[in-house]
């Protein structure tokens, strides 16, 4: 096991780990801000993926694949929290659930409908194909590392936009006392349909930036959904910064589990039978971590409610 | 008797008349419709006695429909095999006798649903949701490695199992098998309600404080509701694996999970029949939608958001016209 091995790794499971922020940010946000649970987020990576897929083969252009990425799944989110979120505020758990997985049926038979069963494809830009060499030798993807940055760079956005701005004070106003903020005078129904729009357009962001490294196809939201929320529990239900914690841990556990783990089984187990119980553990490991973080903390890592 | 009540006849009465009148008819394949539908209210009835009662909304109750699944596609792969299992150096033979099946399910679902309640019960609400949904998905990706039992593929049985007396292998019988089997769970939920544990149950899903005033302790009642619950679902999983041959990681998905809780939503939350009715419109949408578009399940989502978003009480409350059954 080579160094330069490790690194890739390491720098894989972080590249995953920032994708995967930027869809839990948008569902601890939708969470924190409005209580709502949001079983259709992974619909709106796939929106997202789909629409950056279209239009990148309409115009060839990638640059206006990921505006139409960001504008559809913005568009979707408005519309869905329009026409039937809002309905479903302060309604208990069990009907949000049930109506956001409705959502999910209904998004995945359209896009199904629209688009038909095969998966699309959208390549890499050529400007960032290719390998670039790092310090000590390491080759790595352009595009990876472009994602790496991006992810990076949004997260900063965010962090920035809920701290320091006057929609992020309103934002966490909203998270602490509805009735307050409003009477201060503040549009609480159009806050929350603008922040359920910049949640869904993170995660059609997110959706159409990882569709160039696997198929653009319908269920494809699912895997994620479920992973941005073991995120979310891990870094605590409602806090960003946990978000980005959490989603790091799990990016993280889950690249280098897949690859470790059966090299790990291999040191006193035949190789045959080491990868398979290496990659058996590796496919749970992440859901392990999160039963052990919430044995330890009820609530997450960063989290205060309950 | 209230309008619900009589409702409850009714059902039962179709429960009967529908397979008789296919058995007359000749339809051999209205009865395996009628089956899977029994199969499935029975594994929403289990998470009836959790959710319905306890108010735990489990978004991972595939997890004991699959090992109940598992439980039957491995006793019966070695008994079709011939080859015993080894365990730590005990020889088991397989079967493909029900009863031994069944308890086998009951039990390693109603294990498995203890252990993951002990976990899961100390936290509550939307944690409570994500816990189970990922002790779910734990499940189903180890089922997909799980190469000894077919990894993705699954494992399939090429004769369905013998129950004592009976011939498994006519639709009409092991219909019959599973509707004694679904009216005895029901008829266990109803007594369950009534009895001081139910009363009980009930009470510390309204107000746990009080429960714990009284010298109950919540959480106790909560892991009996739970473990109950997964082991009844367990049991529908080794039927409904019983009523395909076949076993495979899908008996683990999230999605069937969610539909189990749909299944109870579109009945009625916390009334007796609420999974069967649930479940017997589900089937029927599948079928007919189904024939009519290919993408019925647009049309299923929006009958779906309809009843969530306004028709509470579901569809026994539309019926029998009482406000909701709990708060």
């Amino acid at each position: 096991m080579s160094p330069t091995l490790i690194a890739e790794q390491v720098l894989n499971g972080l590249q995953s780990g920032i994708m995967l922020f930027l869809m839990a940010a948008g569902l601890t946000l939708i969470f924190g801000v409005m209580g709502l649970i949001n079983l259709a987020h992974g619909s709106l990576y796939m929106v997202g993926a789909f629409c950056a897929a279209a239009t990148a083969a309409a115009t060839g252009s990638y640059a206006l694949g990921l505006v139409g990425a960001l504008a559809g799944a913005a568009a979707a989110g408005a519309l869905i929290e329009l026409a039937v979120i809002r309905r479903l505020y302060g309604r208990d758990h069990l009907d949000q659930v049930l109506a956001t997985f409705a959502l999910i049926l209904i998004f995945s038979e359209g896009t199904r409908w629209l688009f038909g069963s095969f998966p699309l494809y959208l390549d890499v830009p050529p400007a960032l194909s290719g390998p670039v060499t790092l310090p000590f030798g390491i080759q790595y993807p352009l595009y990876r590392l472009t994602l790496i940055g991006a992810g990076l760079a949004l997260a900063a956005a965010l962090f920035w936009l809920i701290g320091r701005t006057r929609l992020g004070i309103r934002i966490r106003a909203g998270e602490n006392d509805r009735e307050m903020i409003a009477a201060l005078g503040v549009n609480i129904d159009a806050l929350y349909t603008l922040v359920f729009a910049l949640g869904a357009a993170l995660a059609g962001l997110a959706g159409a930036l990882v569709g160039t490294l696997q198929s653009v196809q319908v269920g494809m939201g699912e895997p994620v959904l479920i992973l941005a929320f073991v995120t979310i529990v891990i870094g605590g239900i409602g806090s960003i910064r946990g978000a980005l914690v959490g989603a790091l841990l799990v990016g993280l556990t889950g690249t280098l589990g897949s690859v470790f783990l059966p090299e790990f089984f291999k040191l006193f187990m035949p190789p045959s039978e080491a990868t398979q119980t290496g990659s058996a553990l590796a496919s749970m490991a992440i859901y392990i971590l999160m039963a052990a973080v919430l044995v330890w903390k009820p609530t997450g890592l960063y989290g205060v409610r309950t | 008797m209230s309008r619900e009540g009589w409702l409850n006849i009714a059902v039962l009465l179709a429960l009967v008349a529908v397979p008789g009148w296919a058995l007359v008819a000749d339809e051999p394949f209205t009865i395996t419709l009628a089956t899977r539908a029994v199969i499935l209210a029975l594994a929403a009835a289990g998470l009836n006695i959790a959710l319905g009662v306890g108010g735990l909304v489990s978004l991972g109750h595939a997890v004991f429909f699959g090992l109940g699944g598992y439980a039957m596609g491995i006793l019966a792969f070695h008994a079709q095999s011939y080859a015993p299992m080894e365990f730590f150096g005990v020889s088991v033979p397989g079967t493909k006798a029900m009863p031994v099946i069944w308890l086998v399910a009951l039990v390693v679902s109603g294990l498995a649903a203890f252990f993951i309640g002990l976990l899961a019960l100390r936290t509550s609400g939307v944690y409570f949701i994500m816990i189970t949904l990922a002790f779910g998905q734990m499940f189903y990706f180890f089922s997909i490695s799980w190469a000894a039992y077919g990894g993705e593929d699954g494992v399939s049985i090429y004769v369905r199992n013998g129950f004592p007396g009976l011939n498994t292998l006519v639709p009409i019988q092991f219909y019959g098998l599973c509707l004694v089997v679904l009216l005895a769970v029901l008829a266990l939920t109803a007594a369950l309600m009534r009895s001081p544990f139910g009363l009980a149950l009930n009470a510390a899903r309204q107000a746990p404080e009080r429960v714990r005033a009284v010298g109950l302790d919540p959480v106790r009642l909560r892991l009996a509701a739970f473990t109950l619950s997964g082991a009844v679902t367990g049991l529908a999983g080794a039927l409904f694996a019983d009523l395909n041959r076949f076993v495979s990681p899908s008996m683990f998905s999230w999605q069937l999970s969610g539909e189990f809780i749909v299944f109870i939503i579109l009945g009625g939350t916390a009334r007796l029949f609420g999974p069967v009715i649930g479940a017997a419109i589900f089937v029927l949408m599948e079928h007919w939608l189904g024939q009519l578009s290919e993408y019925w399940h647009i049309w299923f989502g929006l009958l779906l958001l309809a009843v969530t978003l306004w028709g509470q009480g579901g569809v026994i409350g539309l019926l029998t016209g009482r406000a909701k059954a709990h708060d």
